[in-house]
Parts: structure tokens; C-alpha cells; sequence
């Protein structure tokens, strides 16, 4: 891939970045990167990895634009409630730069969808709002060996880590088993400070852009955890957990489950 | 010993609102049983009615998993900070 001159002018000020150049560009353009949720945390994703190039973006959400979504999820505008999120996405990517090649699924992704739409990315980003998805998701790309960047925000915390599956611990290391239901609440239960869904879906954006690029340590084997009201991040050690279902030394979780009913069980 | 203790969010209505705490315990069993003496109702969020951990609950000292420690057996020291972090699923 060679570089077009309205390229060179576009991505200028990161092409003179160390270690970047217009290889690193270049390796931009040919990636592909799948945002699950267009949401609070898949809008900045989605902004940032637009305009750094990423060649091919995917979004998964099967939600419409809500007034109450604007607040946060700043990809959306006014003229797009009640449009697909994706379709709203795609438009709002492609304002931005032409560039991305986006692909929209209009759906909920589920143990039997998932698996076919991932295997065509390079990294998935999870801004899903559920930990059935989120497990669901973390299952799926220790499976298929994909890296995962992982967020999740809750009023004004926020939590971020990286999975290289076979190499750094994953979600089920972290957290063996989720909260049983209704103990938790959601962000529309909760509530949520838009900004701090930005803060933590930029550290996403972040993490897949030093990924592609091969820059930096990425969060890896540690969990980010921001504070909004102290303006603090934290990190803790993550180990890879050897009793851990899906990627220990023994599995037991050797293909997709059913995650409503894995989430929904009352445990002690 | 007198640790700091960082609460996460959704167990600061427990603590009038406040997102870290001292509490005193020579490993980190006594520190939930100190801090439920000054923060009624926080033990049951944090551990189950055995007493243990919650498996989507995670106490650290300082930057380590007391899972890859002693659990609840993990001694503590003057200094120690002692943060408490629940699996948090919120992104839209």
C-alpha cells in the first residue's frame, strides 16, 4: 500500500511521530477493528480509531439512537434519534474520513453469531453494557485468540484492561464469576458521567492504536482503574489465573455457553 | 496497623459517601471484620455468607491479588493501602 498524497496530508501529525512513519500508517489502513457497542464507550472508540485511519471498522449494536444517548454517546446527533446506532455510526465515521471502510451489525451479538463476525478482525473493542456480553465476549476471543480491549464504567469509576489470549490474563482471570443479577445496577439504573465513558473509551481507542502500531506496553496483565472524582488512575497486577475456565491449565469452557443463564445463576 | 482502604462506588453508601476509609487488621480477614464494626452492612457486599471473598469481587494490597496471595490469611502492614474493585459492566 502506498500512501496517497491527501494521506500524507491527513495523517501528518502522527506519521511524524516516533516509531510511527508511514509504515506505521500504512499498517493503520490495512487493520481492522471491531467496536461491539456504539455506545458510551464504542462513540470516542469509534471517533479516535475513524480519524487515526483504521481501514476497517466494525460495529456491532442493535439498539436506535435515544435522546437520553446523546449525553454521552457522542457520535450520535440530534437528526439521528431513532436511526440504527450502527447506521448513525457509520455516517458520523464516514464525515470524518472517508478512509474507513465501515461494516455495520444491525444485532445483539450471541454465542452463535459471534465467533463468524470476530474471525474477520484483527481487535475487538467491548463497549457492551451487559456482563452476559461481556463474557460472552471475553469467551469468544480466548477461543478464537483474538486481543481484546475490555472497558466498563459505572457512575464515576471506570475500569480498562487488555487481553492477549495465551499471553495476558483475561476477563474470567479477573473476575472469575459476575455479580448475580440485580445486584449490580446498570448505567440507566446508576447513571454515568459522560466523560468519564470518554476518558475510558480513548484509553480503548488507545490501547488498539499502540497495539496495531506495536508501540508502547499495553494494559496487559493490569487493570486501569479511574477515579473521576479524584482525577486518579490506579493500576493493579492482573495474573493469568491456572484455575481459570477458559484459559487455565484446564479448561473447562471449551466452546461458547449460554451467558443469560451463566449471569443469571444465584451463586452465594 | 492502620491501612487505607479505597472503596469502590457502589459500596460508598455504605461509608457515608466516602471513597476511602482506615481501618485497622493484621491480615485482611480482620481488616472486613474492622471495617464492618465502623461500616455496618459492608462485610455481606464483600464476602459471602462462608465469609469468603465474592468471585466478582477483588481485594488488592496494594498492587497484588490477594487470590495469588493467602486470600484472606494475606497479613497486612503499617502503609499498606488495601483497595476493594468489583466487576463493573457499564458501557453505554
Amino acid at each position: 500500500m502506498k500512501l496517497r498524497e491527501d494521506q500524507i496530508e491527513r495523517y501528518s501529525r502522527q506519521i511524524i511521530l516516533p516509531n510511527v512513519g508511514g509504515k506505521g500508517q500504512e499498517k493503520l489502513l490495512a487493520a481492522k477493528v471491531l467496536i461491539i457497542g456504539a455506545g458510551g464507550l464504542g462513540s470516542p472508540a469509534a471517533l479516535y480509531l475513524a480519524s487515526a485511519g483504521i481501514g476497517t471498522i466494525g460495529i456491532v449494536d442493535s439498539d436506535k439512537v435515544e435522546f437520553n444517548n446523546l449525553q454521552r454517546q457522542i457520535i450520535h446527533s440530534i437528526k439521528d434519534v431513532g436511526r440504527p446506532k450502527v447506521e448513525s455510526a457509520q455516517d458520523r465515521i464516514n464525515a470524518i474520513n472517508e478512509d474507513v471502510k465501515v461494516t455495520t451489525y444491525n444485532l445483539r451479538v450471541t454465542s452463535e453469531n459471534i465467533l463468524d463476525i470476530i474471525k474477520d478482525y484483527d481487535i475487538i473493542v467491548d463497549g457492551s453494557d451487559n456482563f452476559p456480553t461481556r463474557y460472552l465476549v471475553n469467551d469468544a476471543c480466548v477461543l478464537s485468540k483474538k486481543p481484546l480491549s475490555h472497558g466498563g464504567i459505572f457512575r464515576f469509576d471506570g475500569q480498562a484492561i487488555t487481553i492477549i489470549p495465551g499471553e495476558s490474563a483475561c476477563y474470567r482471570c479477573l473476575f472469575a464469576l459476575p455479580p448475580p443479577p440485580g445486584l449490580v445496577p446498570s448505567c440507566q439504573e446508576a447513571g454515568i458521567l459522560g466523560a468519564v465513558a470518554g476518558v475510558i473509551g480513548t484509553i480503548q481507542a488507545n490501547e488498539v492504536l499502540k497495539y496495531i502500531l506495536g508501540l508502547g506496553n499495553l494494559l496487559t496483565g493490569k487493570l486501569l482503574v479511574f477515579n473521576a472524582l479524584d482525577s486518579s488512575f490506579r493500576q493493579v497486577k492482573v495474573p493469568k489465573d491456572p484455575k481459570c475456565p477458559v484459559c487455565g491449565e484446564n479448561p473447562t469452557v471449551t466452546k461458547l455457553i449460554d451467558y443469560e443463564q451463566f449471569c443469571s445463576i444465584k451463586r452465594r | 496497623m492502620a491501612v487505607k482502604v479505597i472503596i469502590p462506588q457502589p459500596l460508598q453508601k455504605l461509608t457515608n459517601n466516602l471513597a476511602d476509609v482506615e481501618a485497622n487488621g493484621a491480615n485482611i480477614k480482620e481488616l472486613i471484620d474492622d471495617l464492618e464494626k465502623n461500616f455496618p452492612g459492608l462485610k455481606e457486599r464483600i464476602c459471602d455468607e462462608t465469609g469468603k471473598i465474592r468471585r466478582f469481587i477483588n481485594v488488592y494490597v496494594n498492587e497484588e491479588d490477594v487470590r495469588f496471595l493467602k486470600q484472606d490469611n494475606t497479613s497486612l502492614k503499617d502503609g499498606d493501602e488495601v483497595s476493594i474493585i468489583p466487576a463493573i459492566a457499564g458501557g453505554r
